[in-house]
């Protein structure tokens, strides 16, 4: 959506996927230093001032992604594509040089425990309870997205600025204020992300964000570029193909996985498999 | 005259494509603007909405200057606008795009949606579908029927006919006739020449940036000049 509303490719996408990680970070330590309990919900590892700091971060990227946008992408909004892609890509190094400047290259924890791995009997798997309760709160980010964008009025407005944004401008519709959600709405579900991932992996570095770029472009080409439906299913593909993939090849190609489902993709059916355009 | 173009010149950058136009709509009326191509037709409805600022003359608007106003300042005073392509949106239902043309409105857009419902009952059959999977005659239903969610006292439409077959072209200008009646002024640039003049009230003749020929639509459908030059005949 941020592309076809926008109408570049966010190469910045992936660093404030990690500003939100890292900004989770800073409110857990706030919450923590200021007596909030921190004993762990159940088999989770983590207790209240996590869940929180979820929250905090998701509100103060979105507001980030806005002032980064009044601040640089609203001056080029009558410049092209490239231009814009462009300054992405300097701001993405300016966050990740700016997080890397405040916090360091070394990674940081969230939490410092291990968590074994649980068995389900019914299936037969083996999960940890981190990752119910992550894919609990991704499915619940999905259902939300897809409300918003069905049912309220800001989601249509949006459908309709992706569609064709100077018919909206024509119809009345505040385009500025279109862009706004758009890039509130990108970046908490970049912040979400990131900490999902700090969640699970137990750490966060100032790369993170920037190291997923691949897998998250090659998740939209897979499921199409304007379709968001389309980039979730494209991003569960990627994800599953390449954590299979590592039953067959060695871990350090997974990034090739999706390397070569985008090139493959580009190759066949540019359009992805929902793109409309 | 609800709508005027007092001597509009107009371009794009160093090119002047118009050359002092002036003219006006009437609540009333159904106005055409034909003419060859270049003549200046949709830099001169461009300039009107305010996607295009002249470098002279006013337009007037329920006795107000409008010009170089912003569309969606325009569209608030009660002028829509129905462009020739890409005049929906495409992923959205047909109610959608009904209910993104009444976006701005500060009321409830219900009754004025029942209205245009009924103008164009096709539609509301059709309502839930996605206006991509509509039929081109379809579509531009859906185009007009967004822009009068408004309740607009002009209606600007660039081409109303383009790329429709000629039974089509015949219920569009039918409904154009039906959406006058009900107290819109309808301002519509055609390549249609013929059909456009036998639907208007009153029609201008633009040509390279001028205005050729005023007069009301039988007028010039009679005259001979404008039937050689412009009709084909």
């Amino acid at each position: 959506m941020t592309y076809r509303i926008l109408n570049f490719a966010n190469f910045s996408h992936g660093d404030i996927m990690s500003l939100g990680a890292f900004l989770a970070l800073v409110s857990l330590a706030l919450l923590r230093g200021l007596g909030i309990p921190d004993t762990p919900f159940g088999p989770l590892s983590f207790g209240l001032p996590m869940v929180l700091a979820f929250f905090i971060a998701l509100l103060l990227t979105a507001l980030a992604a806005i002032i980064i946008d009044r601040i640089l992408y609203r001056r080029l909004r009558r410049t092209g594509p490239i231009i814009l892609l462009i300054a992405a890509v300097g701001m993405a190094f300016c966050l990740r040089n700016i997080i890397q400047f405040i916090w360091g290259p070394q990674p940081q924890y969230y939490i410092k425990a291990i968590q074994i791995a649980r068995k389900i009997p019914l299936l037969g798997i083996r999960i940890k309870p981190d990752e119910v309760f992550i894919i609990i709160v991704v499915a619940l980010l999905v259902i939300g997205l897809h409300f918003f964008l069905q049912k309220t009025k800001m989601g249509k407005a949006m459908r309709a600025a992706s569609d064709n944004m100077e018919l909206a401008r024509v119809s009345g519709i505040d385009t500025e204020k279109v862009i706004m959600w758009t890039w509130a709405i990108a970046a908490a579900l970049a912040a979400a992300g990131g900490i999902l991932v700090g969640i699970e992996d137990k750490f966060i570095t100032p790369d993170m964000g920037w190291q997923m770029l691949l897998p998250i472009f090659a998740a939209v080409i897979l499921g199409g570029i304007g379709n968001p439906y389309g980039a979730m299913a494209g991003g569960m593909i990627i994800g599953l193909s390449g954590e299979i993939s590592t039953a067959f090849i060695s871990t350090a190609y997974k990034p090739a996985v999706a390397f070569i489902i985008m090139v493959i993709v580009l190759i066949i059916k540019p359009r992805g498999l929902f793109g409309t355009r | 005259m609800i709508l005027e173009a007092r001597n509009i010149k107009a371009g794009y950058g160093e090119v002047e494509i118009l050359h002092g136009i002036s003219m006006g709509v009437d609540k009333a009326e159904i106005i055409s603007i034909i003419g060859p191509n270049g003549a200046g037709k949709s830099t001169l409805m461009k300039t009107i909405l305010g996607l295009l600022k002249p470098t002279h003359g006013k337009i007037i608007f329920d006795g107000d200057d409008i010009t170089g106003l912003s569309p969606d300042k325009i569209v608030r005073r009660g002028i829509c606008y129905v462009p020739q392509t890409d005049n929906v949106f495409p992923s959205l239902t047909v109610e959608e795009n009904l209910e993104m043309g009444a976006f701005i409105r500060k009321d409830d857009f219900k009754p004025r949606m029942k209205e245009v419902y009924g103008i164009f009952p096709d539609l509301k059959e059709a309502k839930r579908f996605r206006v991509r999977k509509l039929s081109g005659g379809q579509r531009q239903m859906v185009a007009m029927a967004r822009a009068l969610m408004l309740d607009p006292q002009v209606l600007l439409l660039d081409e109303p006919s383009a790329s429709l077959s000629p039974k089509l072209v015949k219920l569009i200008f039918e409904k154009i006739v039906e959406i006058n009646q009900s107290g819109v002024g309808v301002l519509m640039v055609e390549q249609n020449a013929r059909k456009a003049l036998k639907l208007c009230h009153r029609g201008y003749v633009l040509a390279m940036g001028h205005k050729k020929f005023e007069d009301t639509g039988q007028a010039l459908l009679n005259n001979e000049k404008v039937g050689k030059l412009y009709l084909g005949g």
